[in-house]
């Protein structure tokens, strides 16, 4: 059977026990990016009373050596918490706490993207960015095969897949439905979610969000994914390409604005931003995914509506573009823009930094700037 | 098994998410036709607050070139919310919201069959035109075959199933019954239902609808049914002819009348009517299933209690004739008439407007007068 052995634990019995009253004691799950820079870790501890805000969440740390983050010898590495949400598993008053790596120096870890991305969100606050990313994923049962695919071949192809309804054409939508409601629970700025064209394919969206806040709210609804696939003995997969040959790839579009952007005559402002993004087409292309672009290679080929990697392109209402204007903001003349690269294990930190970097600090080149 | 993985997954487990409160967001799904006519697609956005009215709920757009409906490099399509309905699935406060479909110049898309209907359903208001449309459908395992048939073969011939009891004359009367209920919850005008002819085959019906409406709540049911199916891990179908041989087809029985045939003495009116359909024959076929006809060929046979497609007839209690005039209206001499020529598959929207054209427009020839 394609779903795991937790899964048929029997759930009525867990219940009785999460019915159990906690008196004002808290549970505060850490959640924090690995070594691999895609991957989640958590670990739980008690609080003595609910946290109001962040920084009421005291520092912790954890054994790096065992997260491909620090060597045995010198494995410690901090927790500092970050942003914190409800807990949709163990409900109010428990916690997730979102936080970012230190190395043993206080450094951030190799994947801590987040300092970074906050120092340079900071430095473009008045203009306000907003993004919203449209995270794609696959449905895999345990045995790694596409979720309700047959187990030793293929299902039609693709066409009728896409926003379907019926069981011959959505797959797994129980998952996506128990996503939704913890996001929304959780206070995640889920704004909605669609079948994909591909079977066992799905797709949320999150945003719009300004600055730091997109990393953090895609992160948690990538976590929140894992924890709902895991308690129906499913697994949620973000890369790019799961199955090769003629079938879609899984993507994490980035719609973008500026307030400049979002009022009268902003579309102006859109085309300038594309016209700096076409100069620097191969330093996103590596911010673009975990391996520098080596993932998104094998998805960005210029066929099942991706761009070709090695081209960019903008066009209005175009889905073979490297970036696509929206038709309403093309007539609207304000609005936003959609950049189509990201692929869906990417790291929406080193995103939304590299497309302030690129378009409102008008960076040029293959690296990134240093500021003080 | 005949029925999905997805229907595996633990309802338990969904169930304890689905219980989460969710503070003043709503969800509201999109429901559109794609470029079939058949099939339906669907995607939900959270909106802030619970919309009271149609007129709350934002235009969205889709991407076409995935649903057979625009090519990749001009690919928007906008959705306009036409109807509401209450979502039987996520529940109060979530909305289901069935959109017409627009090109990205804004005309309707080519199944979008609403546009002209509403149209023609205005011109018409004060004759007060109500529908009732029998939805015939055949319940399949996800091989494709009729849910409860033996595997590699047929159950014994037809005759003890229909509005059958017992395991051995009802398949799947699961589905029927939370599909009723949810259409209740949703606000769909469903009227009734009962097991058909053949083993797995079922019938809801709509109505009375007046005029647009017809054709918004019979989709609304449709979509419905194929989200229950989906949840019991098993197919709807609306093909005309599901099993070829000597099995029934499915069709979508039309009743309609205005308020002057309901009248006394209104069975001349419905007269007047039978005389214009049967001068319109050709161009009705057209209109009553997504093929121009090509579907209802493999169902219309003059044989299982359909009329012959090349012919047009009408009759006091005659299942076997195109127009079927109930015999409780030729005894009151007034009330309404069915129209049984419309596959399982067809477009409300066009089978409506059709009606109305001739029957009360007084329209003839192959093609539609452009108003």
């Amino acid at each position: 059977m394609a779903t795991s052995a937790s899964s048929k634990l029997s759930k009525t019995v867990k219940q009785q026990y999460l019915d159990l009253p906690q008196g004002d004691e808290v549970q505060a799950m850490y959640i924090w990016i690995d070594g691999t820079g895609e991957g989640l870790r958590c670990k739980t501890r008690t609080l003595d009373s609910e946290p109001k805000t962040i920084e009421e969440l005291p520092e912790w740390n954890f054994d790096g050596s065992s997260t491909y983050q620090s060597e045995g010898s010198n494995s410690d590495m901090y927790l500092i918490p970050q942003a914190m949400f409800r807990d949709p598993f163990r409900k109010d008053p428990n916690k997730l706490v979102l936080c970012e790596v230190l190395k043993y120096n206080r450094k951030p870890a190799e994947t801590n993207l987040r300092q970074m991305c906050k120092k340079i969100m900071g430095m473009v606050q008045n203009q306000h960015p907003w993004f919203g990313m449209e995270q794609e994923y696959t449905i895999l049962g345990t045995d790694g095969h596409p979720f309700g695919w047959p187990s030793n071949g293929f299902p039609g192809p693709q066409g009728p897949y896409y926003c379907g309804v019926g069981a011959d054409k959505a797959y797994g939508r129980d998952v996506v439905e128990a996503h939704y409601r913890a996001c929304l629970y959780a206070g995640v700025k889920i704004c909605g979610t669609n079948a994909e064209v591909m079977p066992a394919q799905w797709e949320f969206q999150v945003g719009p969000c300004e600055g730091i806040e997109m990393g953090d709210h895609l992160w948690i609804a990538r976590f929140l994914l894992h924890r709902v696939c895991e308690d129906f003995g499913v697994i949620a997969s973000f890369d790019p390409k799961p199955i090769s040959g003629n079938w879609n790839g899984a993507g994490c579009h980035t719609n973008f604005s500026t307030k400049e952007m979002r009022e009268e005559g902003g579309l102006k402002y859109i085309e300038e931003s594309i016209e700096r993004l076409a100069k620097r087409h191969q330093y996103h292309i590596r911010a673009y995914d975990p391996k520098g672009g080596l993932d998104n290679a094998r998805r960005l080929t210029g066929h099942h509506e991706t761009s070709n990697i090695n081209e960019f392109s903008a066009g209005v209402a175009n889905r073979g573009a490297s970036i696509r204007i929206p038709r309403s903001v093309g007539q609207e003349k304000k609005g936003y823009f959609e950049d189509r690269r990201p692929s869906a294990n990417c790291d929406p930190y080193a995103v939304t930094e590299a497309l302030i970097r690129t378009c409102l600090l008008s960076e040029e080149g293959e690296e990134p700037m240093t500021y003080k």
